[in-house]
């Protein structure tokens, strides 16, 4: 079963965040993993890029697929997971855990109302099918 | 007949399995209105006329010419082994190997044709090739712009003037900024090229040999590119591979060319082969496809199309290139031929271009009021400049059985008398002596 | 098996060349030569020939299997075309003769068969004039964006942006981008058509084209097709029509007649031309009166006396787009192909095309999702949806099909069909075949039921089972290297 984990905010486009004060980190969810397959290559901002609320900032690459992953809110790039670069295939195993894309600072406190909690990603998903 | 296989009886019996009375129902979705308005064709022929029609205009052409013709373009002796195993229709009427475990023929010989092209060029990761010389010199400056996120492009006019108005042709609606260098001496003119290389600068393109024929050592631009982060894209002649510095020796960060040379019959245009050759960093930015070695469930090793998500039928408008394609059997006929001229074969090969070429320079030197240009050094091509206007004496040398060259003059300025001439491996000693003879007749007259 | 580099075994030789029968004279200067040599292959001739010939056998192809790959047209591919190819008065021409001072009558014979051929292309589609420049269908493609932009930059403004449908080949969006487009994606409606209110709610002034296969790609003929051209005319956006599927409707209709403003063709689907592993292909662009002047140069003209010459004077041609003239090679075998058939020939090709997919069509509906269920063109898209909800992917059912010696059918496109699996047999399969065809279909659909993990396993007899191909991404291996 695709796991939707508690205490995230969510995204439409498949995204995760976790926020801790005033940072918060990236990633893509189990959903999004089952669809892209296995991941073999990520494309990471460097630290210190500026991202924008549901701009692209990273890209993924599976065997048969491509995909963008857009910003879930806007900040300040502080922190990157330079080990998913080489070991992309961690997505597909801990798409919640070790495989986090990039920590940033938020920028702006009000857009957190654009993403969906938990129970609205469950929602949204059974929506989808 | 018309290769359909079906008699009256497989039509009626399909068309009652289908549901419908006639071939004809299949058709209802286009509305009369939408139907053909004319058709207007010749009645089909027997296999007996059209391949004897064709014969006949085979003959209106001139393949009896004895040619010194080059210009990018080259005549070499093919093995009869190249034509036997691509003629091979296992080869030629399967498609791209989407299916790796019905396609592994195809795919490990694009991965040995990849090795072969790393093996000639010195760099480290091979395309399965492009269409020709010239679209690979544009997706190399695509690439190099993508690579960058640089727009302008210096451009030396030594690179061949078709490949530089292609490069033109596609690039007219981009915002790409073009600087064209000169030549000197033969040679690309650093001077020049320095003066334009800027940290805007997304790659200096070069060809080695040029093509006047010069042959040169782009060590120095490229080091001075780099120091810009420049990138540098030189096209080369693959036979010439056999004697001269390698781009990855000069260190070029793509190498492309045309391949036509590697067993390819010129065939009055094409089909030819585009190789593409990239430092390793550079893979994901590559275009075309690749493909790679892996393992098969049992560990067994096999090959597969790789790094597909770079391609537009996954990334569609976002892809590395729109090409679909690549020229298998043109890429198969390459590395057919080189397998068989071999390691020892392909310096052999290149030994007898440059010589022959300088044998024929020393002789055409001696025809009184011909040059030959001697500024720079030559592989198999070189410039001479004669005393009268160049198209006359092509057209009088004709007439004695030989295509005598390039006329420079058609495409630059004040070369109204200079003549392209290449000598490859296929030309005798006395197919040359006889070419110098014509010349000095022609000139006299 | 071994590559032929691992084959390889110093001092050993294959092609004997000519001695040196000039004198040596000393060579360049060291900075000009390579110091590493390349290292090819040391093998004799006779390793060489089993090599290859071991490794053709290692291939489906259209001469030993059935080939049914939707979108690719995998028909027989004749052999005096070849034959013809081959010929001496042919293969032996430098491109470059016929542009010297009186060099066009060297290479009158070639020159015709261009010159015909174009004019032939013409006639089938309904267009005005044709290039035969462009070296295969997305090289054609990006021709005839750069020709609508030059239409439009005539008119003062080169526009913006190009609309495709979402079930259009990828070579269509990623054209139109590198041509400097943006791309507007129209999704299809139930019927499998592109959206018509959409389509219109997204047509402005700043449309430069839409460009639309058809038979689209789910083997339909959209019967729309006649709006859509009116509708973009209006806002004088042109209309591209992607060739793919010609081989449907040969000699039924005509592109021109529609209102199509250019047209790229596959010489190597319709024209019966061999795909050669991938290419070389040839994608000739015909287009429609308005768009004559821009095409690239050098144009063929005949003279009075018959004579044919090339022109470059034409000031609003896009210039040059292949350094001569095309695939000549590819287009010489179009060029037989279409003599032979002539046109009762043809018009037979889209009949026996568009029967035996509807044969297949009909036969295989109860077994699988038929998602656009109507009467087809050339080809039909099934779906494995139902197969999937046993665990069973399109993927999986083509490995059975080539443990059964089939090539399997496109799958995975068009994108818009869930485990699409695509059918085109093409008109030189006889009945017998797509029996076969059909009776393995079902086996593959009876498997899915009972034994979901038999296809899993397939394919079992060929020389490697399944591939890492996520391995071959992650451990990049692209060549080989000398020990």
């Amino acid at each position: 079963m695709e796991e939707v984990r508690e205490g995230l905010f969510y995204t439409k486009e498949h995204e995760w965040v976790k926020i801790e004060d005033n940072f918060a980190t990236f990633g893509i969810t189990d959903h999004a993993q089952h669809a892209l397959g296995d991941v073999t290559f990520v494309e990471l901002p460097k630290a210190g890029a500026e991202l924008a609320q549901g701009k692209m900032f990273a890209t993924i690459e599976s065997v048969k697929a491509a995909s963008d992953v857009f910003a879930p809110l806007s900040g300040i790039v502080v922190k990157v997971n330079s080990d998913l670069v080489n070991k992309p295939e961690s997505i597909n195993k801990s798409p919640y855990g070790e495989a986090w894309f990039v920590a940033v600072e938020i920028k702006n406190e009000a857009e957190k109302k654009n993403l969906m909690d938990a129970a609205a990603y469950k929602d949204y998903l059974g929506g989808l099918k | 007949m018309n290769f359909v296989p079906h008699t009256q009886a497989d039509i009626q019996e399909m068309l009652k399995a289908i549901g419908v009375s006639s071939v004809e129902d299949l058709f209802k979705d286009i509305s009369p209105g939408l139907r053909a308005k004319s058709f207007n064709l010749p009645q089909g022929l027997s296999e007996l006329e059209v391949v004897e029609y064709c014969r006949n205009l085979s003959s209106l052409n001139s393949s009896g010419l004895k040619n010194f013709l080059g210009a990018g373009f080259y005549q070499h002796f093919i093995p009869a082994a190249v034509d036997e195993l691509a003629g091979r229709s296992e080869f030629y009427t399967a498609y791209t190997p989407y299916q790796p475990e019905s396609s592994q023929g195809w795919l490990q010989s694009i991965y040995e044709y990849q090795t072969a092209i790393c093996e000639l060029t010195g760099l480290d990761v091979a395309n399965a090739s492009l269409y020709d010389g010239g679209t690979a010199i544009f997706e190399a400056a695509m690439m190099a712009l993508r690579i960058t996120g640089r727009n302008k492009i210096i451009l030396d006019s030594g690179v061949n003037f078709i490949y530089r108005s292609m490069l033109y042709s596609y690039t007219a609606n981009l915002n790409i900024e073009f600087v064209e260098t000169q030549v000197v001496h033969g040679q690309s003119c650093r001077e020049e090229v320095y003066k334009y290389l800027d940290d805007k600068t997304a790659a200096i393109i070069l060809q080695n040999p040029n093509f006047f024929g010069a042959v040169d050592d782009h060590t120095d631009i490229v080091e001075k590119a780099h120091s810009f982060g420049c990138l540098v894209i030189e096209s080369v002649y693959p036979i010439s591979l056999g004697m001269l510095k390698t781009p990855a020796e000069m260190g070029v960060d793509i190498a492309v060319g045309e391949g036509q040379s590697l067993g390819l019959p010129l065939s009055f245009g094409g089909p030819y082969l585009g190789f593409m050759c990239v430092k390793k960093d550079f893979v994901r930015k590559m275009p075309g496809r690749i493909v790679g070695a892996t393992l098969d469930k049992e560990g067994k090793r096999g090959f597969v199309l790789t790094l597909q998500a770079r391609e537009q039928h996954i990334r569609r408008e976002k892809a590395t290139s729109n090409i679909c394609s690549n020229q298998a059997l043109c890429a198969l006929r390459a590395v057919i031929y080189l397998s068989l001229i071999g390691k020892e074969g392909l310096k052999e090969l290149a030994e007898l271009n440059y010589q022959k070429s300088e044998f024929a320079k020393e002789l055409l030197a001696k025809i009184p009021k011909v040059e030959v240009k001697r500024s720079s050094p030559t592989f198999n091509e070189f410039t001479i400049v004669l005393p009268k206007r160049v198209d006359h004496v092509i057209k009088k040398m004709t007439a004695k059985g030989f295509i005598a060259g390039f006329p420079l003059g058609k495409y630059y300025k004040g070369m109204d008398n200079y003549l392209l001439v290449t000598v490859t491996e296929i030309k005798s000693k006395d197919n040359i002596v006889d070419f110098a003879k014509a010349l000095e007749e022609v000139l006299v007259a | 098996m071994q590559l032929i580099f691992e084959k390889s075994k110093p001092g050993r030789r294959a092609v004997k060349l000519p001695r040196l029968d000039v004198p040596i004279k000393t060579g360049l200067a060291a900075k000009y030569l390579r110091r590493k040599e390349a290292d090819l292959p040391q093998a004799s001739e006779l390793d060489i020939v089993r090599h290859f010939t071991n490794l053709s056998r290692m291939n489906f192809s259209v001469d030993t299997n059935f080939y049914p790959l939707g979108s690719c047209t995998m028909k027989y591919n004749p052999k005096f075309t070849e034959k013809i190819a081959r010929m001496e008065g042919f293969s032996d021409i430098h491109p470059l003769i016929w542009q010297l001072e009186a060099g066009e009558k060297f290479a009158q014979g070639a020159l015709e068969v261009v010159y015909q051929l174009e004019r032939l292309l013409s006639e089938i589609t309904g267009m005005s004039a044709f290039t035969t420049q462009p070296l295969a269908g997305a090289h054609g493609e990006l021709t005839g964006v750069m020709l609508i932009a030059a239409y439009h930059k005539a008119k003062g403004n080169r526009r913006k942006y190009v609309i495709v449908p979402d079930s259009s080949h990828g070579t269509n969006p990623a054209s139109a981008a590198i041509a400097g487009y943006e791309v507007v994606v129209i999704p299809s409606d139930k019927n499998g058509f592109m959206d018509l209110e959409i389509f219109k709610s997204k047509l402005n002034p700043d449309v430069a084209a839409v460009m639309l296969t058809c038979p689209n790609t789910l083997g339909i003929f959209e019967s729309q097709i006649g709006q859509i051209c009116e509708a973009a005319h209006k806002v004088d956006a042109l209309v591209y029509y992607d060739g793919a599927n010609l081989n449907a409707i040969l000699g039924k209709a005509r592109p021109g007649d529609f209102g199509f403003d250019v047209v790229h063709l596959n010489l190597h689907k319709s024209f019966g031309t061999p795909h050669g592993g991938g290419g070389p292909g040839s994608g000739p662009v015909g287009v429609s009166k308005k768009l004559d002047e821009f095409l690239p140069v050098p144009r063929l003209i005949k003279d009075a006396d018959g004579t044919i010459k090339p022109e470059f004077n034409r000031p609003k041609s896009i210039g040059r787009i292949a350094p001569f003239y095309g695939n000549f090679g590819v287009m010489l075998r179009a060029y037989a192909y279409i003599l032979f058939l002539g046109k009762s020939g043809l018009i037979e090709v889209a009949e026996a095309a568009v029967l035996n997919a509807n044969y297949c069509r009909v036969k295989l509906k109860e077994y699988f999702d038929l998602p656009y269920d109507r009467v087809c063109m050339h080809e039909c898209v099934f779906s494995a949806t139902r197969q999937k909800l046993n665990g069973v992917s399109a993927l999986d059912i083509a490995k059975y099909l080539i443990e059964k010696r089939i090539h399997p059918p496109t799958i995975y496109f068009p994108l818009i069909v869930p485990e699409a699996i695509m059918i085109e047999p093409t008109e030189t399969e006889s009945k017998e075949t797509l029996d076969n065809f059909i009776k393995v279909m079902k086996e593959a659909a009876a498997f899915a039921i009972s034994d979901p993990q038999r296809l899993k396993d397939a394919p079992q007899n060929t020389q490697v089972s399944r591939l890492d191909e996520a391995k071959a991404v992650r451990d990049l291996d692209l060549r080989w290297h000398p020990l």
